[in-house]
C-alpha cells in the first residue's frame, strides 16, 4: 500500500467519524467541534480529487466562516456555565433504520452502475480554468451569486436585531 | 477502495449524506438540524468534484461546488439568524417550541 493510498484512507476516516460524532453526540459542543473535522476531511478529498482551489474555498469559507458562525450560535444560545448542555433526540431507532436501508440502497447503485470514465485523469491547477468558467460560461450565475449573497446579508441583519418595542 | 476509483468516494458521500439525514430527522435542536443540512450539502459536494474529476474531466463541477458553498453560506447566515430571534423570543431553540410561529 502506497502513502498516497494510506493518507486516503486516513482522511477517509477522520471525515466519516467526525461525522458520525456530529450526528451521535450527546453534547452540541462535541457535535460543533467535530463538523471541523469533517470539514477539513472534506477539503483533503477535493485535494485527492484534483481540485486544489475547491479544498481552498472550502477551508476559507466553510473552517473560516460557517463553523464560526455555527459555534458563536451554540454559545449565544446555552448557558456555558450550565454543565448539562444536552442535545436531545427523538426517534432514534426508526431513524436509524431509514437512514441504514437508504444508505444499503445507496451502496448498492453505487456499485452496480457502470459510471462514465474520462479519457484521462488530469491533476493540473484549475484556479485558472475555474476564473475563465466564472467569467465566460457561468457569468450571469456568478453576478446573481454577488445580489443573492446581498440579499441574504441584509436578510440576517434583519432578522438578527432587536426590535424596539413602543 | 483507492484513491484512484470513482465509488470510493461516491460511498463516502453516501455515508455522509445518511449521517446528515439521521441528524436532520432526529435532533430538536435547531442548530443541530443546520449542521445536519451542512453534513448534506458537504456530500453533495464530494459527489460534483468526484463526478467532475472522474467522468467528465473538466472543471464544471468545480464550479456548482462554488456555487453550494456560497449558497450553504447565505443559507447558515440566515438561518443562525432566525434561530437567533427564536431564542429572543421563545428562551429555547427546540424546533418543537416554535411551530407557532408566534408568542
Amino acid at each position: 500500500m502506497s502513502v498516497s493510498t494510506a493518507v486516503f484512507y486516513l482522511i477517509a476516516l477522520i471525515t466519516v467519524i467526525s461525522a458520525g460524532m456530529v450526528a451521535f453526540s450527546r453534547n452540541i459542543i462535541y457535535s460543533a467541534f467535530s463538523l471541523l473535522g469533517t470539514f477539513m476531511g472534506v477539503a483533503g478529498i477535493y485535494v485527492f480529487l484534483g481540485a486544489d482551489f475547491v479544498a481552498a474555498v472550502q477551508v476559507l469559507i466553510y473552517v473560516g466562516g460557517i463553523l464560526v458562525l455555527i459555534l458563536f450560535a451554540v454559545m449565544l444560545t446555552h448557558r456555558i456555565t450550565d454543565v448539562e448542555v444536552t442535545n436531545r433526540a427523538a426517534g432514534r431507532i426508526p431513524g436509524l433504520i431509514l437512514v441504514g436501508v437508504l444508505l444499503y440502497l445507496l451502496i448498492d447503485t453505487i456499485k452496480v452502475t457502470p459510471w462514465a470514465r474520462a479519457k484521462e485523469l488530469v491533476y493540473a491547477a484549475s484556479t485558472a480554468k475555474i476564473g475563465d468558467l466564472f467569467l465566460y460560461t457561468y457569468l450571469l450565475p456568478f453576478e446573481l451569486a454577488s445580489l443573492v449573497l446581498l440579499a441574504a446579508l441584509i436578510g440576517a441583519v434583519v432578522l438578527s436585531r432587536k426590535e424596539i418595542k413602543e | 477502495m483507492s484513491p484512484n476509483d470513482l465509488s470510493s468516494y461516491l460511498i463516502i458521500g453516501a455515508i455522509l449524506f445518511c449521517l446528515g439525514l439521521f441528524t436532520v430527522l432526529t435532533r430538536r435542536n435547531a442548530i443541530s438540524v443546520l449542521m445536519g443540512v451542512e453534513l448534506i450539502l458537504n456530500s453533495a459536494n464530494i459527489n460534483y468534484v468526484a463526478f467532475s474529476h472522474f467522468s467528465s474531466g473538466n472543471a464544471d463541477g468545480q464550479i456548482y461546488a462554488i456555487f453550494v458553498i456560497m449558497l450553504a453560506a447565505a443559507g447558515a447566515a440566515v438561518g443562525l439568524a432566525i434561530v437567533l430571534a427564536i431564542f429572543q423570543l421563545f428562551h429555547t431553540i427546540d424546533v418543537e417550541a416554535a411551530e407557532t410561529l408566534r408568542e
